[in-house]
């Protein structure tokens, strides 16, 4: 069962920019593209835990700011030779504001 | 019995109209004319050889008084027509009154006079008849000062003449570029420019505010208070139909006085013609539709069917040096297509605007020499399509089939040239790949061509493909990444030929292949198009990397690091104190000195940057780009303030140099250092830019680095002053900026374009003051401080967007 979150306005995130949400289990970047979709992934790089909202957002994917590697913000998959995964979370919008699914950001904060 | 035709104004128009008439029938009519001026007619274009001292009076007049008398013409110049009597059909002059059967109007235009106070007051001139050129003739005598108001073909004509006879001469022009209805902006700054090489000064989006004076012009104030003093003001802001007879005479005036195509009035007994006359809403300036209207005058004059249409116009300014053409429209729309040619070296500019696969519309400067051939495309409305890809060439290189831009080039003859900037022609090029130069390395090597601003490489590529035939592969260089096949220089160069600028326009006009590019072109785009339009393209800042982004460094625990400036590597007390206390409010874990002579604060929390800089900011402190492509640090010695060495004051120079160059973005990270002796202790020579103070002068060197590679700088230029010294170092930033791979440090870059380009560039008084120029003009955008922009704008992005850590740990 989801468990919608209303977290902030879409305008609160830049075209092509991202945001983080802290949670008890740290934080969650919220991501918005060019085509105005809204993606959240685990902040955190897979590789030397670089922070994935100060990267640079292209088509849906997102370029870690320490080292280059790329994030798929869709799948959470690392592309290119370089491998490795950042979990993934629901998001929805509705009129203009940015929905986070409580429920599986309780689950995260179990695993 | 002849009819008797009455013509009021002999001026250009009414000339051509007597001579067709009389040519088809010398009998048809008892003429009488009449001019308001105190002569009959000449070629009022020519007044500006005129100014200038190029022609004299008797050069330009074009029908003379055997001419007016062998055709049987009564003249009553000098007399103004008063009135008209259309019930009686009769004209009054001021010595007497006169019958007509049909009466011809010609009585031109008044120049505009803005209504400002002042603007009676002797000294202020109109440009408009022989008077009026002889009274600025007589002014310019005297010497001294002239304002001329408007920067358009007439204000522009009579600054230059005024200029030539050696008055000090300012234009003010109210719009952004001179000649706008004329030229665009490109071709604006060219004219521009070459007028300044004239002497004649020119300030746009100047507005006159009064003309000041007691019994004699003696200065102009501007809205913005500037006040220039003048002896003599030129007012050229503008004409408007002549049209005061003919509104008293009842006949029907909007602007000009209306005529059908016949050049009838409402009153079909009067005809009205030249630049009086209003027809479809459009009205005359020009030479060219007056003739025509001349011929359709005489025809309905003799009862024969004509009619006049109105035809595409093209403008040429008649300034020695400044050689422009315009015609059509160009103005930029929806469905509309530019093809720009320039030669930066030749100062030569070339815009086609392309609508429908016809040519609407062309905008030259400094070569000319095409213009009338696309002219005659613009209007015979030819399709283009077939010759569009070597169309700017113009017609040398059109004809035979197919037209393709290597046929063109194979065509060229062995002294076209190729490259501007080295003067290196076609059969140079050939010669050297005959003599073994097979590829665009070796030509470059060998001949100069396309080694300096780049911008001719494709065509030396098809000289070299024309000549080796199918030996000849085209090198297959880097792209600039994985969304494009072109090079950073293909890019660079279509965003300058091609004005793009916006991301969407270079990635539309060099095929990109991903919606909005990636990590690697972003950056590079996003600098290469505030570079080169500063005023136009505003800065994408998810296009920068987060250092750039968020103005601080990035650490590898994700904090960041913060810098303030210390000007040449000079601070206080407060200043100092200011930073212990921020280092200790904001729990810095490492305060440590730089390698650039300041102080990083590291390891300062994302959400506290905003903070800790309002701090700094509030103790007088700006952020020092300490993670930016830009201007880093200018690291300084002490100079003649305290070392006995000491040949200049080092310190003083490096404060100013950092002061001026702050904020301003460049392909790579730029560093200086200024050392007071050839000791050089504050290691000037492996800078990007290396400033060795001597007895003499200032030695300028730049291409030091000391990272990566370790290198020595090389001496750019000595020069003796400061001021001097400030200057070269602007234009070779602003050089470097312009023409730079992205990621290149200067090193790189003139290992590609050659020292010497760079020293000819900058030695050259006239580049090096546009290049100055240009960098100022991007400098009044980017010189500012990031951190208070950022704490007044945006500090609110530096949070985090919400805080759950209550709701998930429930
Ligand atoms: C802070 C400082 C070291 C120090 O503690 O002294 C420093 C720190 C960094 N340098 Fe440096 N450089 C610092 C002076 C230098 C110097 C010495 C100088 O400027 O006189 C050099 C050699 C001179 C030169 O640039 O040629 C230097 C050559 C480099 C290079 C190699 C550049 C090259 O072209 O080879 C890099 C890498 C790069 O820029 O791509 C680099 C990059 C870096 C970065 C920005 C790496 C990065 O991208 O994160 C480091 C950031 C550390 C941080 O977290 O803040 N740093 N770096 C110095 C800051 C100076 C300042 O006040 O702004
Ligand atoms: C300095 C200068 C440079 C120019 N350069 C160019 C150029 O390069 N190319 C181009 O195409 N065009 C140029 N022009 C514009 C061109 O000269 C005009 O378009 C053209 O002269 C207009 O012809 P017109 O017969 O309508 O009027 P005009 O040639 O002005 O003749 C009108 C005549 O009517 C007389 N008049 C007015 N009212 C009365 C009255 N009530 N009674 C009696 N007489 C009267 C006036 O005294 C005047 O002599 C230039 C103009 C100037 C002033
Ligand atoms: S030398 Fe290397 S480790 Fe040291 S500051 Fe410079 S980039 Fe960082
Ligand atoms: S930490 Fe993200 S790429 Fe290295």
């Amino acid at each position: 069962m989801s468990d919608w979150i209303d977290i902030a306005a879409l305008d609160d995130i830049a075209l092509r920019g991202a945001r983080v949400v802290k949670t008890a289990l740290g934080c969650v970047a919220v991501f918005r593209t060019a085509t105005d979709e809204v993606f959240a992934i685990d902040n955190t790089c897979p590789h030397k835990k670089g922070p994935l909202s100060e990267g640079i957002v292209h088509g849906n994917s997102v370029t870690c700011p320490l080292h280059n590697w790329v994030i798929s913000l869709e799948t959470g998959l690392v592309q290119g030779p370089d491998v490795g995964a950042v979990a993934t979370f629901p998001t929805r919008v509705e009129n203009g504001r940015i929905l986070l699914d409580a429920t599986t950001l309780r689950a995260r904060a179990a695993a | 019995m002849k009819q008797k035709l009455v013509v009021i104004g002999a001026g250009m128009a009414s000339g051509r109209v007597l001579e067709h008439l009389l040519d088809a029938d010398p009998q048809a009519y008892d003429i009488t004319l009449f001019n308001g001026e105190a002569r009959g007619n000449y070629n009022r274009i020519m007044l500006s050889p005129v100014l200038s001292g190029d022609k004299t009076y008797a050069d330009i007049v074009t029908h003379d008084d055997d001419w007016y008398a062998a055709n049987g013409i009564t003249c009553r110049f000098g007399e103004h027509v008063v009135a008209i009597d259309r019930a009686a059909k009769k004209v009054t002059g001021k010595n007497g009154t006169v019958s007509y059967d049909k009466l011809l109007i010609a009585t031109g235009s008044a120049p505009f006079i803005i209504p400002v106070q002042g603007k009676d007051l002797p000294g202020v001139i109109t440009y408009r008849d022989l008077d009026d050129t002889n009274a600025m003739i007589a002014a310019a005598a005297k010497g001294g000062k002239a304002v001329v108001i408007g920067g358009g073909l007439l204000g522009l004509e009579a600054a230059a003449g005024l200029a030539e006879r050696g008055m000090d001469v300012t234009v003010l022009h109210l719009m952004g570029h001179l000649m706008e209805r004329q030229l665009d902006e490109s071709a604006g700054f060219l004219l521009r420019r070459d007028l300044e090489k004239k002497g004649v000064k020119v300030i746009c989006r100047a507005s006159t505010a009064a003309i000041l004076g007691e019994t004699h012009v003696e200065a102009v104030l501007l809205e913005d208070k500037t006040v220039l003093g003048a002896d003599l003001v030129v007012m050229a802001v503008g004409i408007r139909p002549e049209t005061r007879l003919a509104n008293d005479a009842g006949l029907t005036v909007a602007r000009g006085i209306e005529v059908n195509a016949q050049l009838q009035t409402s009153d079909p007994d009067i005809y009205a013609v030249g630049e009086c006359v209003e027809f479809n809403n459009y009205l005359f300036g020009l030479v060219a539709p007056l003739y025509d209207q001349a011929k359709v005058v005489a025809n309905s004059l003799l009862g024969q069917k004509d009619a006049f249409v109105v035809k595409e116009l093209a403008t040429k300014l008649k300034v020695t040096g400044c050689d422009l053409f315009s015609a059509g429209d160009f103005a930029e729309g929806e469905g509309r297509e530019d093809i720009v040619f320039r030669d930066p070296a030749r100062g030569v500019y070339r815009r086609l605007v392309i609508e429908d696969d016809a040519l609407i519309g062309a905008v030259m400067y400094g070569d000319t020499s095409d213009s009338n051939w696309f002219f005659g495309l613009i209007k015979d409305k030819t399709e283009i399509s077939e010759m569009r890809e070597t169309l700017i060439f113009g017609p040398a290189y059109q004809g035979g089939t197919p037209l393709d831009p290597l046929a063109a080039v194979a065509a060229l003859p062995r002294d076209a040239e190729i490259c501007g900037c080295n003067g290196v022609c076609k059969g140079t090029i050939v010669d050297a790949i005959n003599a073994g130069a097979t590829d665009l390395g070796a030509v470059r090597a060998v001949t100069k061509a396309s080694g300096s601003c780049g911008t001719c490489t494709g065509l030396v590529e098809q000289v070299l493909a024309v000549t080796l035939g199918d030996d000849f592969v085209l090198p297959t260089s880097q792209p600039m990444c994985k969304c494009t096949d072109m090079t950073h220089e293909d890019v660079r160069r279509m965003i300058k030929s091609q004005e793009l600028k916006s991301m969407p326009a270079v990635r539309q006009a060099c095929n990109w292949t991903t919606p909005d590019g990636c990590h690697s072109c972003r950056p590079a785009l996003n600098f290469y198009l505030l570079a080169d339009w500063p005023l136009e393209y505003a800065d994408d800042p998810q296009s920068r990397f987060i250092n750039e982004r968020k103005h601080a460094n990035i650490q590898k625990d994700g904090t960041f690091s913060v810098v303030p400036r210390m000007w040449g590597g000079i601070t206080t007390p407060a200043e100092l104190r200011a930073i212990a206390d921020a280092a200790e409010k904001y729990m810095v874990p490492t305060v440590k000195v730089t390698g650039g002579q300041r102080i990083d604060l590291l390891g300062v929390k994302g959400e506290d940057l905003p903070s800790i800089w309002a701090d700094l900011n509030a103790a007088g402190m700006v952020s020092g780009h300490a993670y930016s492509k830009g201007l880093r640090t200018v690291k300084t010695c002490v100079g003649t303030d305290h070392c006995r060495f000491g040949t200049q004051d080092s310190t003083g120079l490096g404060i100013k140099l950092e002061k001026t160059l702050w904020g301003s973005w460049t392909p790579h990270k730029l560093k200086l250092g200024v050392s007071g002796c050839p000791r050089n202790c504050a290691e000037a020579t492996c800078k990007d830019i290396g400033i060795v103070c001597v007895d003499s002068g200032y030695q300028i060197s730049i291409g030091g680095a000391a990272g990566m590679d370790v290198r020595e700088t090389e001496l750019l230029i000595q020069v003796p002053t400061e001021e001097e010294a400030i200057a070269v170092i602007k234009a070779v930033t602003q050089l470097y900026r312009e023409n730079a791979k992205y990621l290149d440090r200067i090193y790189k870059w003139m290992a590609k374009v050659g020292l010497d380009w760079i020293t000819a560039q900058v030695s050259d008084l006239e580049t090096r003051t546009a290049l100055v120029d240009r960098f100022e003009l991007s400098q009044s955008i980017y010189r500012t401080d990031p951190w208070a922009d950022h704490i007044a704008k945006n500090a609110e992005t530096y949070q985090p967007l919400a805080d759950l850590t209550l709701e998930a740990a429930e």
